[in-house]
Formats: C-alpha cells, sequence, structure tokens
C-alpha cells in the first residue's frame, strides 16, 4: 500500500541546494508542478518516475511511505508503483498495438487477455480518429500516440501513483483524461501549462532554474476560478471539435456554446 | 584489478556509459582503458582528455573484433596490471552479433538504446543472452510504456539478466551499476576464458582465398539457395 510519497530536496542548475526540507504527497493528493520551460518540471516527475536515490542529475532522493524503495521496486516494471505519461508522441517498436499492449501487460504481469481491447476501447474515448487493433504502434498519429500510452498507463501500468507530463498537449480529450483519474486514492501529479489543471489540483508546486521555488495550495477563490475556467474550457471544445470536423461556427452555435 | 568489458552496437551509448563509470570511480580507483574497434576509435583519446586516464586502442583490421579481442587480452591485462590500474574497462565493438567479447570473469555489460528497435534484443544474440548486466540508455527519448516493452524483451532472450535504465548522457540512476562493479571480484589471468562458445570454424574466403567457384572452396559455407544437402562443405 502507498500512503505517501517523500521528495527530498536536491539541487539547482547552479548547485544550490533546493529550499525545502521535504515535500510529502498523500494518496488521493493531486499536485501540479507549474513553471516556464526548462525549469525543470519534468525532471522533478522522472526523479519519482526512477525513484532517485542521489543518483540523477538533480541529486533529489525519493522515499515511498517514508522509506528507501528496495532494489526490486526500482528495477522491475512489475513491482514499480509508478506510472508515467511522457511527453512522447512516437513510439519506436515495430509492433501493432495489441502485440505492444499484451508485451506490456506481461511485463506488469498482468494475465488478462481483456485489457488489451479494454485499452483500446479506453484510448478511443479520448482521441479523434479511431485506433485499431492491427495498427502499427510507429504509423499512430501524435494524439493517437498518446491516447494510447495515457490508456496504457492507467489500465496497464494501473499504479497507484500517476504522473502525467503536459496531459494538454497533443489535441486529446483532456477533460475526458481528468474524470477518469480524480476521485481516486492515487497519486496524481501533472506537469502542466494549463491553468484549467493547474487550478484544480489541490497543490502547486512551482519551479525556476531546476529547483522548486514556491508551494501553494488551492484557495477558495482559485476553486471558484477552477469552475469558470472549466466552463470556458468545455467551449472552447465544442468550437474545437466543430471547426475539426468542418463545419462552420454560426451565431446560433455561439449562442448555444456561451450562452 | 577488476574488469568489465561493454559490449554494444555502433551509437548505442558505450562510450557515454564508460565515461559515466570513469567519472564514478575516479580517481578512487585507478582506471585503464581499452579500446577495440575497426576502422577508427576516437574514445581513447577523449577519456585520455577528459579524466587523464591510462587508455589504448587496438584496430581488429582483418579480425572480427572479438577475435582480436582475444588475441591481445592477455598482453592487455599484462599492460593494465602493470600499470596498477584496479579496474580495467575494455569496450568493444562486437559487430557481427556472432560471438559475444564477454570473459568468465569480472562484469559484462550490454549498452541498448531505447530507441534501436523492438527486435534488436533478439538479434543481438551472445552479446544480449550471456551478458550479465544490460543497460538500457536514451530513456529520455521514450515513453515509460515503451521502455517496459523493450525490457520484457530482452528478459524473453536473457531472465536472468540484470536491467539497468538510464540517461548516458546525464548518468541518470547508474548506483546500482556502480554497486555491481565495486563488489565484482578481482580476475585471476591464469583462468581467464571466453564465454561464449567461437564460431565452429573458419572459411577459405577468411584465410584469404581469392579463386572464385565452390571448387577452390571449403569450410562451413552455406550455398546462396540453400539447397546444399550438407551444411558443413567440404569442397569438391
Amino acid at each position: 500500500m502507498i500512503k505517501e510519497l517523500t521528495i527530498l530536496p536536491g539541487k539547482d542548475k547552479n548547485a544550490n541546494r533546493e529550499n525545502f526540507d521535504q515535500i510529502t504527497i498523500q494518496a488521493g493528493e493531486t499536485i501540479s508542478i507549474v513553471g516556464p520551460t526548462g525549469s525543470g518540471k519534468t525532471a522533478f516527475i522522472t526523479d519519482i518516475e526512477l525513484l532517485a536515490q542521489g543518483d540523477t542529475a538533480t541529486k533529489r532522493r525519493i522515499l515511498i511511505n517514508g522509506k528507501i524503495p528496495r532494489e526490486e521496486v526500482r528495477y522491475d516494471p512489475a513491482q514499480k508503483p509508478i506510472a508515467m505519461i511522457t511527453q512522447n508522441t512516437k513510439c519506436f517498436a515495430d509492433l501493432s498495438v495489441e502485440d505492444f499492449l499484451s508485451v506490456h501487460a506481461r511485463a506488469r504481469k498482468i494475465r488478462s487477455k481483456k485489457i488489451i481491447n479494454d485499452t483500446i476501447e479506453l484510448a478511443n474515448k479520448f482521441t479523434g480518429e479511431k485506433i485499431k487493433p492491427h495498427y502499427k504502434v510507429t504509423v499512430l498519429s501524435g494524439g493517437q500516440t498518446r491516447s494510447l500510452l495515457i490508456a496504457d498507463a492507467l489500465l496497464i501500468g494501473a499504479a497507484p501513483i500517476i504522473l502525467l507530463d503536459e496531459i494538454e498537449n497533443a489535441g486529446i480529450f483532456k477533460q475526458e483524461v481528468i474524470e477518469i483519474i480524480q476521485n481516486t486514492s492515487k497519486i496524481i501529479i501533472f506537469v502542466t501549462h494549463d491553468p484549467v489543471i493547474a487550478l484544480l489540483t489541490k497543490k502547486r508546486l512551482i519551479m525556476g532554474t531546476g529547483a522548486v521555488k514556491k508551494i501553494l495550495c488551492q484557495n477558495e477563490s482559485e476553486t471558484g476560478a477552477a469552475q469558470n475556467l472549466l466552463e470556458l474550457d468545455r467551449k472552447m471544445g465544442v468550437i474545437r471539435e466543430n471547426l475539426r470536423a468542418g463545419f462552420e461556427i454560426t451565431n446560433e452555435l455561439l449562442n448555444v456554446s456561451f450562452a | 584489478m577488476k574488469l568489465v568489458i561493454i559490449a554494444g552496437p555502433p551509437s548505442a551509448g558505450k562510450t557515454s556509459l564508460t565515461k559515466q563509470i570513469v567519472k564514478a570511480f575516479h580517481p578512487d580507483l585507478k582506471i585503464a582503458y581499452l579500446k577495440i574497434d575497426v576502422v577508427k576509435a576516437y574514445e581513447d583519446i577523449e577519456l585520455q582528455k577528459e579524466f587523464q586516464v591510462l587508455t589504448k586502442k587496438i584496430y581488429s583490421g582483418d579480425l572480427c573484433p572479438d577475435h582480436a579481442e582475444v588475441m591481445v587480452m592477455g598482453e592487455a591485462i599484462q599492460w593494465a596490471e602493470n600499470n596498477h590500474a584496479d579496474l580495467f574497462i575494455v569496450e568493444s565493438a562486437g559487430l557481427c552479433l556472432r560471438c559475444s567479447p564477454y570473459l568468465n570473469q569480472g562484469l559484462g555489460i550490454v549498452v541498448l538504446s531505447s530507441i534501436a528497435g523492438i527486435h534488436a534484443p533478439e538479434k543481438m544474440g551472445a552479446m544480449v543472452a550471456l551478458a550479465d548486466i544490460a543497460v538500457v540508455t536514451k530513456i529520455d527519448l521514450v515513453s515509460q510504456a515503451e521502455r517496459e516493452v523493450l525490457i520484457q524483451k530482452i528478459k524473453d532472450v536473457h531472465p536472468g539478466i540484470i536491467l539497468l535504465e538510464t540517461n548516458a548522457l546525464q548518468g541518470t540512476s547508474l548506483n546500482r551499476l556502480y554497486e555491481l562493479i565495486k563488489n565484482s571480484p578481482p580476475i585471476d589471468q591464469k583462468t581467464l576464458m571466453l564465454k561464449g562458445n567461437p564460431p565452429l570454424g573458419t572459411c577459405t574466403i577468411c584465410v584469404g582465398k581469392k579463386e572464385i567457384g565452390w571448387k577452390y572452396h571449403f569450410g562451413i559455407v552455406k550455398k546462396l539457395d540453400g539447397l546444399a544437402a550438407e551444411y558443413l562443405y567440404r569442397g569438391e
């Protein structure tokens, strides 16, 4: 059981020690990591994914339930309690979608055959153009690849800690993703430039020059703002999907969407 | 003296990994480094410049690189020992994938790139199957799922292998490798042997016969159409 995740301070790009004693994230908490590009956001979640023990560029150390994780937990995918959705929009494996998923299920020691179709079905909820089991993963579009990798992380990775790197990219339906992962007992960490996602999480970590600069908790007016932004985002979504489907944007549509 | 033999296809990240190992142990351990390559190699100069460690290179020329290694290894180990090295790192070119350069002592490390292709572990045969440790590099370029798929493919070839993943340019999460090197026992030159089996024999082309046609040749040769009844061709 994962009760908490602890991040011990490392060093910033100028080799100065990070200005916190430890960051502890409890099961069920959602966190967002924000900051300019190059500020160390991806490095922060990569440290978590690798369960770094002072042996990454940042020198951070990661504890699970207050303890240094055992070696097997670090190196065996079947025991790893972490699923990470990276920014990759490309797969290099010369495998079909179903073969890719079945090898990954084997790596994570999942026996059920049903998981393959379930994963493809879930991926198809996030993407416009549907993915078929016999497609090669190498020919999937950027958005399809991300959708597949997200569904894979949720069902095959199926870990108590989920790390998502800029999920808003590549034109996938992010609200569907957020709906599925919220209100679970998982630890969920978003790296994001999206104000909606940033305001929806309980805590925000602000990064700069490779270090955690500030930790903020969501305040009441932010919760309100998040709801407004969510509504705005939904409206944007309607227009985006209409544009994508080749429709013209009419006054009627605008009235319905923005009423 | 400890021995580490590093193998892997070109551009997998062997030298980047070597540099991280050198960084981790230099100057606590005195390091000697040998590069075996076929046509061209600059790694020895790079390492010499960057870390002032003892380096040497050899071009295998007409021999295959693994064969060259077997031939020069005795002298090379003597050279390293005469220079009081504590850790001897050999970086091999390992090209034809028929053999592997690992010895029955020390550590054999195969370096594979995350983007080398999913069937690479199977294709690399002995280089993966006889290694003690596999280091998967360039992990920052692919998704977690794809990394785990590649790891599974390596385990299919060699279930007992110790698997490590790294971004070798940064030297990410290599603590376990350093521990394994630290704990590996010293080698004994008198009982040092090649780990894998060398090829069954050589062919007449390999020994330099230039004549065209079957009647001039013998050895273990396959015919182009594959219909040859006898796999072992004894000449006509």
